[in-house]
């Protein structure tokens, strides 16, 4: 099991570092980020709807995006040169492969969503103070779920044909519970509501994330089987 | 005898059963419109219940199979599994879209809009997202081993993302009719309603199968061609 988490980190590590280098894929996911929140601000007429109303949609569209964009990337990146080939050869159980991608993935969508969020903040005027800790708590909860799912499915889509549309057909299906939930929690975070009211909410966000999880994690050696 | 010529003789049977399937289907819509009492409230609109209940539970049947199937393809890793998901899916995707259909022809008369954000109308659409996803994955994918290795994949994850779609919506509100047949308290309608209903369910049932054996006798068809094409080649 050591094993197995020592291997991961040793791949996430490395397309951290990759990532780290080139900087392409992160600064233009930064600016998609910054467009849509961007747009979305001009697609409400502000006499009529208040920001508050519709910020906590546009905050997780715009996550979701965004994480569509930083999964498309991560196995893309093995498929030039067949570098995918290489790692199948390592030495690494197939689980580690995943739990690796899926780590750098974490850090790759997990940084846009730093830097989004006080953006966010900023275009609609939401004040993040006082619930910054439950909502980072919910960030937190959503992205692992919907990053989990994405690993798996864009590891599959990559070897697809149009791989680029396919992501997005495969995975938006998937991303209803999770985005569900986490609007939910957020909208009544931003209206200072008690934990009772999210706790169902927060439930199914946990049961997301372990059930797909566990899926992913189990299937992934099956799904690259050559 | 050669896989050729089985599954030659498979889809000249299968074609029997779609038509008998048809018939049941046209004999059940006679019994619906011409002898069955129209609902007191409804009306006429109530009629589309015989058609839309059934196409449900056919699309209910093809949504266990696709994920039935493919959690035993990913243990045993047979071809015919993978081809009896993959008729599954195809036939149910049409079975899932008369559903849609037909619910907004109903719901306009009856609820004032054709659609609604009801915990049984997302569901069943985004059960026809995934299956229409899968069903592109597949077309995506020449190589067949790897097109069944993801498609039974994206089965299981399917098979386990409707029941969370259930879930997450029904945390909304839900305006849907309640179960009349399969309610508590025995089923809520008269015994003509009932009959007519079981008869329309049944003939459904026999069209599916019919459509299901007709599209898997049609792929192992396909499989069997190929496979004595390479023998040519040899």
């Amino acid at each position: 099991m050591g094993n197995v988490v020592a291997q991961a980190l040793v791949i996430a590590a490395k397309d951290v570092r990759l990532e780290f280098r080139t900087r392409t894929a992160f600064v233009s996911a930064l600016a998609f980020t910054a467009l849509v929140l961007a747009i979305f601000n001009f697609a409400r007429d502000p006499t009529a709807v208040a920001a508050i109303d519709v910020a906590p949609g546009i905050l997780w569209i715009t996550f979701c995006f965004a994480g569509l964009l930083g999964l498309n990337r991560a196995f893309a990146l093995e498929r030039e040169n067949r570098a995918i080939d290489g790692l199948m050869l390592a030495p690494v159980s197939r689980s580690a492969l995943y739990l690796g991608k899926l780590l750098a993935n974490l850090v790759f969508v997990g940084l846009v969503e730093a830097v989004a969020l006080p953006l966010f903040a900023l275009f609609f005027n939401v004040p993040l103070w006082p619930i910054l800790a439950p909502l980072l708590g919910v960030i937190a909860l959503a992205t692992i779920g919907f990053v989990a799912l994405g690993t798996l499915l864009s590891a599959i889509a990559v070897n697809t044909r149009f791989a680029e549309l396919m992501l997005p057909v495969l995975m938006l299906p998937f991303l209803v519970p999770p985005i569900t939930a986490a609007v939910q929690v957020t909208s009544r975070l931003f209206a200072g509501r008690s934990f009772g009211e999210m706790a169902a909410w927060l439930k199914l966000l946990v049961g997301y994330d372990i059930v797909v999880l566990a899926t992913a994690i189990l299937v992934f050696d099956f799904t690259l089987d050559e | 005898m050669t896989d050729l010529s089985r599954a030659e003789r498979a889809r000249a049977r299968s074609t029997v059963v779609v038509l008998l399937g048809l018939v049941l289907i046209a004999a059940a819509c006679v019994r619906a419109l011409a002898f069955t009492p129209l609902e007191v409230s409804q009306g006429a609109a109530q009629k589309i219940f015989y058609v839309h209940v059934p196409s449900a539970w056919v699309a209910f049947l093809a949504y266990l199979l696709v994920g039935g199937c493919s959690i035993l393809y990913f243990f045993m890793r047979d071809p015919r599994l993978d081809r009896l998901a993959a008729s599954a899916a195809e036939v149910g995707t049409v079975f899932i879209t008369g559903v849609l259909l037909t619910g907004p022809i109903w719901a306009k008369p009856i609820w004032g809009v054709w659609w609604t954000w009801d915990v049984r109308l997302t569901s069943t659409l985004f059960l026809w997202f995934v299956f229409f996803g899968y069903l592109v994955l597949r077309s995506a994918v020449p190589e067949p081993g790897q097109r069944a290795r993801f498609s039974a994949v994206l089965g299981i994850l399917g098979a386990l993302l409707v029941p969370f779609i259930h879930v997450s919506v029904y945390l909304f509100r839900t305006v849907h009719p309640a179960p009349v047949v399969l309610n508590v308290r025995g089923p809520q309608l008269p015994g003509t309603m009932l009959l007519t209903l079981l008869l329309s369910l049944g003939a459904f049932t026999v069209f599916f199968a019919g459509l299901l054996w007709r599209r898997y006798a049609e792929a192992a068809l396909e499989d069997a061609r190929g496979a004595e094409g390479d023998d040519g080649a040899r």
